[in-house]
């Protein structure tokens, strides 16, 4: 009995294994070229269909909203700004396949144009948003102290001011253009990430495995980049796809209360915005951009959801 | 053998280490009060020893191993590592330090970094003192992984797929891939199965006579101290309380203190008699450690008006035999 417990214990492993099936799937997977950590997430990512679904939309979208004047001009053939006062309030039609607003513009191509900048803004002001954030979270978790209170302290009177007022004030002062805003909204939003990014530092660097790398010599920038920094990338990419997502929504909120990008560029949140008053005359203005918003921040709190997860070497 | 390690010299020198954790709180985060983990401690490791550092939980036995590679900064005292104070070195010339002195930690599972394959982490020393060009680290993180008994397909793979024993030895692997003289082994075998514990320690004991190292051995099991220890030093709420060739401490113990640590050493003999040492009540905070002797409050053998007034000194009462009580002489 004891002999048999013997031979089913690998060399390279110090317990004996339990059955012969066992053994013999450690063998198998002995010989099995390991992949690399990229495929592995890829493979996962590739199995996750939610997931997969949504990049397909949000993929669609960018790409149809990059595309958004060539698809205007050479497949509908109107122009998104071109008002026709004979055709104002159209219920979805052949010429207009989702039909015209007040103005009688067409409401397809506004869309697709106010996609891009609806898109535009939530991108780019992530972008902002996750450098600052990021670096700033990571630098504050990193040398805590005094760099950290200071950085608290900034953050805690930065949020307690309530942000509509300060964007208020802010756009009082500048006019709301998309680039304006994608600025103003970046560097607004860097402070629910320096928090987080802070927080997730804070207990990443005293695990063992810094305290290890620290003992054989690395140097701040190595334990920051190459240990740190990975081991809280998984939650920052969770957080900036729901930045984007929340982006898109305060600027339909701004819009709503008049303060985000001016008419005639459209984005969705702004036709939102406008449709609101014709709720009674022209129900589809208010479906399909609404239908928009949602689809998308909902489509990209799925993506950064399986993005955590595909990128977590402990899930398999 | 234990008792020829007095004669060789010694490799790092602990001269009154103190180290006093501030406790913030209030308004501004002001320091409250200290807690007194490790309070003038000394003592000396031998080229090629293992010394083995016991005592119970919280009583700072690593934050001394901590601090003599200088992961903690200490509050006062010295760290003599081959006669130079690491204390007073400048960043690169610690960073040069680094190689000599390494660290293997207890928890098997926080100490490998999730998102690092197995060989660059055992080559990251390596690769942070440009040991070699590309192909001779590889060459030599084959080699140790090899010594500590995994294979060479094992360095493309991750943490999560080892088991305890194994990631264990992964952090053995990464602490001797730099060939450092000096390593703290801080509790390397207690978060391991009881079947495996031996397995790594025979590991230690073997990389110790191929590489000539030196160990510091932090334990809480008196047994596992015993099976590796040259010298043990045994700690009680931030001091040591007795220092001693392995078979003096384990075959005469002279601090009440280790006396109750011996007794409480399982014995595998169901009839066996044996006077058990019960100590009362539990260790002190170290925020406010006893006055005098700092266990007068647990001693079996407690002399009120002396023990809780005057601090008894380290004292030298057999040679190489130190032990840190007022009434040791009566034991000797």
């Amino acid at each position: 009995m004891a002999e048999q417990v013997k031979t089913f214990r690998r060399e390279d492993e110090g317990e004996p294994i339990d059955s012969l099936d066992r053994y013999l799937e450690g063998t198998q997977a002995a010989t099995v070229e390991p992949l690399s950590f990229g495929t592995i997430a890829l493979r996962r990512l590739l199995r996750d269909r939610l997931t997969i679904i949504a990049l397909g939309v949000i993929g669609l979208l960018v790409v149809v909203s990059v595309l958004a004047n060539v698809i205007s001009q050479e497949f509908l053939g109107v122009d998104p700004n071109s008002t026709d006062l004979q055709i104002t309030f159209q219920p979805p039609s052949k010429e207009h396949l989702l039909g015209t607003d007040q103005l009688g513009r067409d409401q397809l191509s506004r869309l697709l144009v106010g996609g891009r900048t609806s898109l535009a803004i939530g991108f780019f002001g992530a972008i902002i948003a996750l450098t600052v954030g990021v670096s700033v979270g990571l630098l504050a978790g990193f040398f805590g102290g005094r760099v950290d209170d200071l950085v608290m302290w900034f953050i805690n009177t930065l949020q307690s001011i309530p942000q509509i007022f300060l964007l208020l004030i802010i756009f009082a002062l500048f006019a709301p253009t998309p680039t304006w805003l994608v600025i103003i909204l970046g560097f607004l939003g860097w402070v629910g990430t320096t928090r987080l990014v802070r927080g997730e530092v804070f207990s990443v660097r005293e695990r063992d495995y810094v305290t290890a790398s620290r003992a054989l010599g690395a140097s701040r920038a190595t334990l920051m980049g190459r240990h740190i920094l990975p081991n809280v990338l998984p939650i920052v990419i969770v957080v900036t796809a729901i930045d984007i997502g929340t982006l898109i929504l305060i600027e339909s909120a701004l819009s709503f209360i008049g303060l985000g990008v001016q008419p005639p560029t459209a984005t969705w949140g702004n036709m939102l915005a406008k449709a609101q008053q014709y709720f009674h005359l022209g129900p589809h203005l208010i479906i399909f951009p609404g239908l928009l918003i949602t689809i998308t921040v909902l489509c990209l709190f799925i993506i950064g959801d399986g993005l955590r997860d595909a990128l977590d070497p402990r899930l398999k | 053998m234990s008792d020829q390690s007095n004669a060789k010299r010694p490799l790092v020198e602990v001269k009154n280490l103190v180290k006093h954790f501030p406790v913030r709180g209030g308004l501004f985060q002001r320091v409250q009060t200290w807690i007194k983990a490790v309070d003038d401690v000394s003592f000396n490791v031998m080229e090629g020893e293992t010394l083995g550092l016991v005592g119970e939980s919280g009583c700072g036995k690593t934050t001394v191993g901590r601090t003599m590679l200088r992961l903690i900064e200490p509050t006062s005292g010295q760290v003599l590592f081959d006669g130079v104070d690491i204390f007073e070195l400048d960043h690169n010339e610690l960073k040069d330090r680094r190689r000599h002195m390494q660290i293997i930690f207890q928890d098997p599972y926080s100490s490998l970094d999730p998102r690092m394959t197995i060989g660059d982490a055992v080559s990251e020393g390596l690769k942070i003192h440009k040991v070699g060009n590309r192909e001779q680290r590889h060459e030599m993180t084959l080699d140790i992984l090899r010594k500590v008994g995994l294979e060479d397909y094992h360095t493309k793979r991750y943490p999560h797929e080892f088991s305890g024993g194994q990631r264990q030895r992964i952090g053995i692997a990464r602490a001797l891939a730099l060939w450092p003289k000096f390593v703290v082994a801080d509790e390397p075998v207690s978060a391991l199965d009881v079947s495996i514990q031996s397995q790594v320690l025979n590991i230690l004991k073997d990389l110790q006579e191929d590489l000539g190292l030196t160990y510091l051995f932090i334990a809480h099991n008196m047994s596992v101290v015993e099976h590796i220890s040259d010298r043990v030093a045994v700690m009680y709420l931030g001091k040591i309380v007795e220092l001693a060739p392995r078979n003096k401490l384990f075959s005469k113990p002279l601090h009440p203190y280790t006396q109750a640590l011996m007794s409480a050493i399982p014995i595998p003999d169901p009839n066996a008699k044996r006077e058990r040492v019960i100590l009362k009540g539990d260790v002190p905070s170290p925020l406010n450690p006893p006055s005098g002797c700092r266990f007068h409050p647990r001693c079996p053998v407690v002399r009120m008006g002396h023990c809780d007034i005057e601090e008894p000194p380290l004292r030298e009462l057999e040679s190489g035999h130190f032990a840190a009580c007022h009434y040791a002489e009566d034991y000797v």
